[in-house]
């Protein structure tokens, strides 16, 4: 109780005075706005549909982007991982490659897709891929090495041993890769929105700004908000569901 | 020191070049568009004519001071506020739940705001850049200033230590490492936001170097400058590196 009274203090005073200042008159700055007008505005853009048609294509070239990174960054990631010398020897080229910000890749991708999903999903795959593909090789490389006998006594070709015994046995720790590029995924596409990319969300937002419709821009900020800790708590639960089935192995 | 001459490190040499290599007779043979993707050679040249005639390092400057300062203004404000947070139960109750909720939210969000009350300026970069580096560095400063072994704080209060003396001369040392580790994150995200601001709001540096070179089609400065990126991070991120060595040093010592 004392937990939840401590916590409200800020935001609702702060709420508080924001609405009453600009109630009496003492802010006339057009870029506050008031609380009350964000909510009038949060509502009309939840009523006729637009909020939810953007969070949708946010969300799905997000994810499109975090699919193509899992299958190139498992798939790469569990070969580096099972050999070791090729992970050295490719190893350089991936560090040199992998602090490049993916953001800065969006002229590029821009003159090579045009606007539109693809140019968004291709900077997401970029940014994602990292993640999952530094994690894919040392849970790789982690899987017991009786694993790796049983599939050579039974003589299992390099495809069912990926598929039957290393990647079951390494996908508890891939999953912590895979949580992470999920975070960034949204995170990257917002951002790509902001910049460039004439949809989704991030583009909404800033469209707003730029009309003045300040109220709105406040609505899709506090909406971002919402999305963000859901997606947070989703993927914490997730992290438990499959890493527990896997466990027993 | 590993050595170069080491066949490991020669063939990882060799596979490196060889892609590029591979890019380059692409190129040549006109197999890949070259207005997409110029030859290797190409890029390296205009990377070289343009460090030559001077026209790359102002955008280098502009973008490494812009990382800089909004990296140290979300340091010393993580610092601050994780030391709060780490050491008085009464800032956490108080800060976190409002944190916790303003977390999720991307960075380059808060852009349109910081357009609307600081224009398109410097500051509006500086700020979006600080308010996205800043929870590295203050859930380690938490972490840090929160795990403070029992032993520590037993001694300072022996020693009859006021907070200050606690927060300065107990609990920040022992926090140190946490908070460096958050630092070098922090400085990537830096990085990052630096360019998505030059390139949203049109700010000199090298974010909007690249932007503007692929209005004009101009693909081989796009490669000179994600190359000078490229570089930047790599710089940033072991000068980062051989601070934590230098400051840590008396870990090793006692080890």
């Amino acid at each position: 109780m004392r937990r939840l009274l401590l916590g409200a203090i800020i935001p609702v005073s702060f709420l508080i005075i924001w609405e009453g200042s600009s109630q009496a008159g003492l802010l006339t700055l057009e870029s506050l706005s008031r609380p009350s007008d964000i909510l009038v505005a949060g509502y009309a853009a939840l009523r006729d549909g637009s909020l939810m048609l953007a969070t949708l294509q946010t969300c799905e070239t997000a994810l499109l982007g975090l699919a193509i990174a899992a299958v190139a960054g498992i798939g790469v990631g569990a070969i580096l991982g099972l050999l070791p010398t090729a992970e050295r020897i490719a190893g350089p080229t991936i560090e040199a490659l992998r602090p490049i910000p993916a953001i800065a890749f969006m002229p590029l991708a821009l003159m090579v897709f045009g606007f539109g999903v693809r140019l968004e999903a291709s900077i997401v795959a970029y940014a994602c891929i990292w993640p999952i593909l530094i994690v894919t090789v040392s849970a790789v490389r982690a899987v017991e090495g009786r694993l790796l006998e049983v599939a050579a006594v039974l003589e299992l070709p390099l495809w069912k041993r990926m598929t039957k015994i290393v990647l079951p046995a390494a996908f508890a720790r891939i999953n912590v890769g895979l949580r992470v590029a999920a975070a960034i995924s949204l995170v990257v596409a917002i951002t790509v929105e902001i910049v460039l990319n004439p949809r989704g969300l991030g583009y909404r937002l800033i469209l707003a700004q730029q009309s003045l419709q300040v109220g709105l821009m406040w609505a899709q900020i506090l909406w971002l908000c919402v999305l963000g800790y859901v997606l947070n708590l989703v993927l914490s639960h997730l992290g438990r569901g499959p890493a527990a089935i896997w466990r027993p192995l | 020191m590993r050595r170069l001459a080491d066949p490991i490190n020669l063939a990882a040499l060799g596979f490196a070049l060889s892609l590029l290599a591979a890019w380059q007779l692409l190129a040549d043979a006109h197999l890949i568009s070259p207005i997409f993707f110029p030859s290797p050679l190409r890029a390296l040249t205009v990377l070289q004519q343009r460090l030559a005639d001077g026209s790359l390092w102002l955008p280098l400057a502009a973008t490494s001071l812009r990382m800089i300062v909004g990296w140290l203004l979300a340091s010393v404000i993580g610092i601050v506020l994780g030391a709060a947070i780490g050491t008085s139960r009464f800032a956490r109750e108080l800060l976190d739940p409002t944190l916790e909720f303003i977390r999720p939210l991307p960075a380059s969000a808060v852009i349109p705001v910081a357009i609307l009350f600081l224009g398109l300026s410097n500051k509006m970069s500086v700020t979006v850049i600080a308010f996205g580096a800043i929870w590295p560095v203050l859930l380690a400063s938490v972490h840090g200033f929160s795990s403070i072994s029992p032993e520590l704080i037993n001694v300072s209060q022996v020693l009859g230590f006021g907070r200050r003396d606690f927060l300065r001369k107990i609990a920040f040392p022992s926090a140190l490492p946490d908070i460096v580790a958050g630092l070098r994150v922090s400085l990537a995200i830096a990085l990052i936001l630096a360019v998505v601001t030059e390139m949203q709001s049109s700010l000199p540096g090298l974010g909007w170097d690249i932007f503007s070179a692929q209005r004009v089609y101009r693909s081989a400065d796009i490669y000179a400058g994600l190359i000078m990126l490229a570089l930047l991070g790599f710089a940033a991120n072991h000068l980062i590196q051989f601070l934590e060595r230098r400051v840590l040093r008396w870990r090793n010592l006692r080890a």
